[in-house]
């Protein structure tokens, strides 16, 4: 699809959204059979997919590994906490601007995680593959470890009492901003860059392009979209703990874009939505009482299944399910 | 004046101690990277396993010699974790990572974070996830220091401390006469030096990495016993951290280098210790992974580590 009308399809896609949205009066629409449980796991999933996709960006398209991500999406989601908490009502007390500081604080929340991003990828600038990911979980740590620290963020405790302003249209509408902005940058001539860098980055080097420059943009994009989802993750749970982004969350999105497949925006989605069910299929399957024990106890630790999934592709679809990265081969 | 100077001391002992288990640990770190260069994440969790083995079958062991606990029994289980770990290690590398010798890195990479995920998971679900805790196999008590030592023998030095640290000394030299003057050892330098011709003069790879991750993974197995005798709580997420802090280790030596991983491990110990007792507590592990990056911007290739240029 050419580039402009893809823009104006996604534009129009959004518009929609948005007129709907403000037709209803801000109202969610109302779909009967879906109860808060349900509202819940769709929700997630719209969280899970803008940290997918953009971590794909980082790991899929530029060829890095980050195994921090949650560290991001902590900042992001303390930062527009601070703001709603203490700005909430500084503009009125209408939905109209109540939603408007919401939606300051999400961009304040990708900036912070931005700038994080930032402070990551200037060391990533030297270091590959294992170091990376290493440093990148490091990173993670300082970041819950400050937080944890920090007594204006409820240190220990946790930070709770935000509003719930994250709603169903808000989550998918921003997942599909991600889901454009990832596509059409990788897509554009600039973004050919990250590929560059990701096949082969010595030769990419060579060819005059500056590898520094994107993988400090892959990084400070990845962290900034992490950081938008951290922000609609915080006013929807309305309670936020520094344990709830350590590194096993960081885990959760790696899986996703592994499973998905690195460098493959679709994929990456697919796997995001699959990964945010199964957990809840798991949870039915182990409440399943003819089941034998053991079964449902495994059915009970998702991470047992994560890990052997993570395992078994390796070893035989390193690529994921729709992956465009050839793992199957060293490079010579 | 003299009492600040007895905590300070009092810090580091406690700091050594710690640091001599994290030198165990990232002596694995190190020689696996040394013939494969990959960082194997599933070590810390060899570590954990090893300190298992020896809460299932320590109580057993220890019959074997007395009643109560005993330092022959104490031994015979230390030597039963090494053993068996070392199985582990050997067995993981078989399934996991030997498939995967041709493919990129990052593949391999991501299977060891796997392996890893795998083993802390299973092991809540095999052993429980709550807190065990591990048998007495040694009887712990404070050394007592002369009076006429002065003002030192306000000091407490534990005999697990000593311990600990006796015993990490021995691994160290049994390590470092394996690989100098064994065979296998000098197999083992050769593959980290150069894989291809290491493999022309008809060394037979295959063995030589299972070798070494037997014996990476032996000494992770006595870690786990040595902590478990000084801290007796174990639980299958104690690997996590311990194997991240041996890592850093590893890189602050200098990764592929057996002394620099003995000397990283220390000054970790040292640098928590003295977090912890000067700082806060809460901040011990940010520090750590500082500690990481300051050495990766400024100098990656650690203290001892030697710089490898990278062949285009």
């Amino acid at each position: 699809m050419a580039a402009r009308s893809k823009l104006y399809l996604f534009l129009a896609v959004l518009a929609a959204m948005i007129a709907s949205h403000v037709l209803s009066g801000g109202a969610e629409p109302q779909i009967p059979a879906l109860n808060s449980y349900y509202y819940d796991v769709l929700i997630g999933i719209g969280i899970n997919i803008i940290l997918a996709v953009g971590l794909n960006l980082v790991n899929g398209y530029t060829g890095q590994f980050s195994l921090g991500h949650a560290g991001f999406m902590a900042a992001g989601a303390y930062a527009s906490s601070w703001l709603t908490l203490s700005y909430g009502y500084a503009l009125g007390t209408s939905g109209f601007a109540t939603t408007t500081i919401f939606l300051l604080a999400l961009l304040m929340g990708g900036v912070i995680a931005a700038l994080a991003g930032l402070v990551v990828g200037v060391p990533s600038l030297r270091l590959k593959g294992d170091y990376l990911a290493i440093v990148t979980l490091g990173f993670n740590e300082i970041i819950k470890g400050v937080i944890q620290n920090c007594d204006a963020l409820g240190a220990q405790r946790g930070l709770g009492g935000m509003v719930q302003h994250t709603t169903f249209f808000w989550t998918f509408a921003l997942a599909a901003v991600t889901v454009y902005v990832v596509v059409s940058l990788v897509d554009s001539t600039y973004g050919r860059g990250f590929l560059a860098v990701r096949d082969d980055e010595i030769a990419a080097e060579a060819m005059g392009i500056n590898t520094t420059k994107y993988k400090v943009m892959a990084f400070v994009l990845g962290a900034f979209f992490a950081g938008i989802a951290g922000g609609l993750y915080a006013h929807f749970k309305q309670f936020i703990h520094p344990e709830g982004f350590n590194f096993m969350k960081s885990v959760d999105v790696v899986v996703m874009v592994i499973l998905g497949g690195m460098g493959s925006t679709a994929g990456v989605c697919v796997a995001a939505v699959l990964l945010t069910i199964l957990p809840e299929l798991l949870r039915y399957v182990a409440r399943i009482e003819a089941l034998p024990e053991w079964l449902r106890h495994i059915a009970e630790n998702r991470m047992i299944i994560y890990s052997l999934l993570l395992i078994i592709l390796m070893l035989t679809r390193p690529q994921g399910l729709f992956g465009a990265v050839n793992l199957k081969k060293k490079k010579a | 004046m003299a009492d600040k100077l007895l905590e300070l001391l009092q810090q580091l002992i406690n700091g050594l101690s710690q640091g001599a288990i994290y030198a165990l640990i990232a002596l694995g770190y190190t020689m696996v990277f040394g013939v494969l260069r990959f960082i194997n994440f599933a070590h810390g969790d060899v570590y954990m396993l090893g300190a298992f083995v020896g809460f299932y079958l320590g109580p057993k062991a220890l019959r074997l010699f007395s009643e109560g606990p005993s330092y022959p029994g104490a031994a015979l289980v230390l030597l039963l974790a090494m053993a068996l770990c070392a199985i582990i290690g050997i067995v993981i590398e078989r399934l996991c990572y030997r498939p995967l010798r041709e493919r990129p890195k990052l593949t391999v990479l991501i299977t060891a974070i796997g392996v890893s995920l795998f083993l802390e998971n299973a092991g809540q679900y095999v052993f429980g996830a709550d807190p065990k805790s591990f048998p007495e196999v040694i009887t712990d008590r404070a050394l007592e220091i002369p009076e006429s030592w002065g003002k030192i023998s306000g000091l407490t030095i534990t005999v697990s401390q000593v311990l600990v640290f006796g015993v990490t000394l021995f691994l160290m030299f049994a390590l470092s006469h394996i690989v100098r003057k064994t065979k296998l050892g000098m197999a083992m330098r050769a593959l980290s030096f150069n894989p291809v011709a290491a493999q022309l003069m008809g060394i037979n790879i295959d063995v030589v990495i299972s070798f070494t991750f037997g014996l990476g993974s032996a000494l992770a197995g006595a870690a786990g016993i040595l902590t478990s005798i000084q801290q007796p709580s174990i639980d299958p997420l104690m690997g996590v951290n311990a194997g991240l802090k041996a890592f850093v280790a590893a890189v602050l030596g200098g990764i592929g280098n057996l002394q620099g991983a003995a000397l990283g491990g220390l000054l970790i110990g040292l640098v928590e210790a003295l977090v912890v007792g000067y700082v806060n507590p809460t901040y011990r592990d940010p520090i750590v992974f500082g500690v990481l990056i300051l050495i990766l911007l400024f100098k990656p290739t650690g203290l001892l580590g030697a710089s490898e240029r990278e062949k285009v």
